[in-house]
């Protein structure tokens, strides 16, 4: 585990690199003179496309991602089919549902594409989603939208706004067969507290690609659980900004990757603010040939956000021979005057001997397997703190257990 | 009764690209309620013979055979191995992050005895075992193994021994790296165990320490990959007294 602790004399902390199987990124820092989270991407934030060359696949920002998968979200060809995916919001009362144009100015308040696959979407969706909580409204029941892929290709923009002192829990269900890119926005008001759980249980061959920008107010608290079970390609790219002092970040994600998968898990926290916090813990279980995760967590404090407080960590557990993790914790600081400053990040082997330990006690060699990743799991699961979501998630979890852990 | 019986049993282990022959010719009769200690220097295969037993996977069985109430153990799997009533203590206990000692002992039991204890009676009967070995109730929530002293994994082991009632048990160096009040608490719960009279306990230690509060009824001299003297506790006392030269320096062959 690197750790850097109100340091003054550290501008910056970084570990990075692939990292094989096994090896965590102990004892990799280095100090850097500037910024590298925003210097090293290809191109400045835009909303245009145009903005970004076509990625050949050696840029920091796609060295990892199958280009070739991706089909052709990347380079422009491909096309919306129009009957890409269906989406499905369910609002309890009190919320204003709206689907409006391109030119609504609600759009893109949260946070501009920073890739071209993101602007890609920015520029070919047609109509948006826009979820409204007013202001000091307090929701009992969770805002469902299914997103339901039906073989197309589709672009998408999804806007969840929180009025000042609104509480809400949204969960969003990817399912079915599609090739999507689309970006979500999530605006929190003053004093906001906001539940997402997104869910990406897409079929074997999907492809979803979507930078999901979160614009938090002062004093608001934004929780985000990201689990990702299927999908031959995901990629996510959850990115934090603050809008006042006070605000709280906690970013949750779970994701089992099978033989094949591509699940990319990419995070930027960025306090711009003084006096906010964030938390960040992604876990995944890995198994069979070929299975890969990627997981990026940035966190970058500027100059100005003095007080912060952040902790950012990945756990990976591979299952079997032939899976492939690259995870790469980078934290950047540029003050000293924060509360707090660490990362972690470490990849283990579910390994014999474990096996022979629990099956020496007459535990079957499957269920040994399944008791290990369970509990792997249920850690995390038990720190998102809505019953009936974590609930949900461990008979997820179960299921996906019975379906493929052998 | 149980009676665990190995004959002739050779194994041998891949090293550095070569087989090496690490147990060559064992002969050993463990009945339901006997308690032998196996005694010898580091490096005489006594671990191996335990591992052995159990099934790991590293070891490769060239040669012998092992029953337990005339069933082939080496033709079971390792889960099989420990369902038919073999227990193994482990020297150095393996760590299982995520997995909660509860779960873990939940599991065992329910796979060791057919089905899932009754929860009202299981909860009693893990808090009473924990505590007859001094283990905090917080124990039970802690991931198997992890971050736990030397002490603690030792009892651990010695709780899995009380909850799962096997025939013989096999107990691998359970003495060591324990202080004294730890070998004291982890000795009882052997001795409990001992004392119902329904388990065969073969005692691996390095030391004649631990006999002093296990009493064995056999003693046998390991050396060489086999067993080269067998007593009563009274070899043990001897072991005390003139250590193992007499066994490494050329007795082995006698």
């Amino acid at each position: 585990m690197a750790e850097a602790q109100n340091s003054p004399v550290l501008n910056s902390v970084r570990a990075g690199g692939p990292l094989p199987v096994g090896s965590t990124t102990a004892g990799s820092i280095a100090v850097a003179a500037e910024s590298t989270v925003v210097s090293r991407m290809s191109a400045p934030p835009s909303f245009d496309v145009a903005d970004f060359p076509v990625p050949h696949g050696r840029e920091e920002e796609w060295r990892f991602t199958p280009l070739e998968r991706l089909r052709g979200l990347h380079d422009g060809t491909a096309v919306a089919t129009g009957d890409g995916v269906k989406v499905t919001v369910d609002a309890p009362e009190g919320v204003v549902v709206e689907t409006v144009g391109r030119d609504d100015a609600r759009i893109g308040r949260a946070g501009t594409p920073v890739d071209r696959i993101a602007a890609q979407a920015y520029s070919a969706f047609e109509k948006a989603s826009v979820v409204t909580v007013p202001k000091e409204t307090v929701l009992t029941e969770p805002i469902r939208i299914a997103v339901h892929g039906q073989g197309g290709v589709a672009f998408g923009h999804q806007v969840i706004e929180l009025g000042a002192f609104a509480e809400a829990v949204v969960v969003i269900d990817h399912t079915g067969d599609a090739v999507l890119a689309a970006n979500v926005d999530y605006v929190l008001g003053d004093g906001a507290k906001l539940t997402v759980v997104s869910v990406q249980d897409w079929d074997d061959k999907a492809v979803h690609v979507g930078q999901h920008n979160t614009l938090i107010g002062r004093d608001a608290s934004f929780k985000s659980v990201v689990v990702t079970f299927g999908g031959d390609v995901v990629r996510l790219h959850p990115r934090i900004t603050y809008a006042g002092p006070g605000g709280e970040a906690e970013l949750f994600g779970l994701y089992f990757t099978d033989a094949g998968q591509h699940q990319e898990h990419r995070l930027l926290v960025t306090h711009n603010v003084p006096h906010c916090k964030s938390n960040v813990v992604y876990k995944g279980a890995l198994q069979g040939e070929a299975a890969h995760a990627v997981w990026i967590g940035d966190v970058l404090i500027e100059a100005k956000a003095e007080g912060t407080d952040t902790y950012e960590m990945n756990r990976n557990l591979v299952l079997t021979d032939g899976a492939r993790v690259d995870s790469v914790p980078n934290l950047e600081i540029e003050t000293g005057e924060i509360v707090g400053a660490g990362h972690a990040s470490a990849t283990g082997r579910f390994d014999d001997e474990q096996l022979f330990y629990l099956m020496a006690r007459g535990i079957p060699e499957h269920e040994a397997r399944r008791l290990v990743v369970r509990g792997f799991f249920a850690e995390l699961v038990q720190q998102i703190g809505v019953a009936d979501i974590e609930e949900r998630l461990l008979t997820k979890i179960e299921e996906e257990l019975e379906a493929s852990v052998a | 009764m149980a009676t665990l019986e190995i004959r002739d049993l050779h194994v041998t282990v891949e090293a550095d690209n070569a087989t090496k022959e690490i147990l060559k010719g064992v002969d050993l009769t463990v009945k339901q309620g006997e308690t032998h200690a196996i005694m010898g220097p580091n490096g005489s295969g006594k671990s191996t013979l335990a591992y052995s037993l159990a099934g790991h996977p590293k070891y490769t069985i060239t040669g012998g055979t092992v029953l337990l109430d005339g069933e082939d153990v080496l033709e079971m799997s390792v889960d099989e191995r420990a369902r038919a009533g073999l227990f193994l203590a482990m020297q150095y206990p393996v760590e299982v992050p995520g997995v909660s000692v509860s779960n873990f002992l939940r599991t065992s039991a329910t796979a060791i005895r057919g089905e899932a204890p009754k929860l009202r009676t299981w909860v009693k009967e893990v808090r009473e075992a924990m505590e007859r070995l001094n283990m905090d109730p917080a124990f039970a929530e802690r991931n198997v193994n992890e971050g736990f002293s030397g002490g603690e994994k030792k009892r651990h082991e010695i709780l899995q021994l009380e909850l799962l009632k096997p025939k013989v048990a096999i107990l691998d160096e359970t003495d060591s790296g324990l202080d004294v009040d730890a070998l004291r608490i982890v000795s009882e719960g052997v001795n409990r165990v001992r004392e119902t009279g329904e388990v065969g306990t073969l005692l691996i230690t390095h030391y004649t320490r631990i006999l002093r509060y296990i009493k064995p009824d056999f003693v046998h001299v390991f050396s060489g990959g086999r067993i080269v003297e067998s007593g009563g506790a009274e070899l043990a006392d001897k072991l005390e007294n003139e250590g193992y030269e007499a066994y490494t320096k050329g007795g082995a062959s006698a």
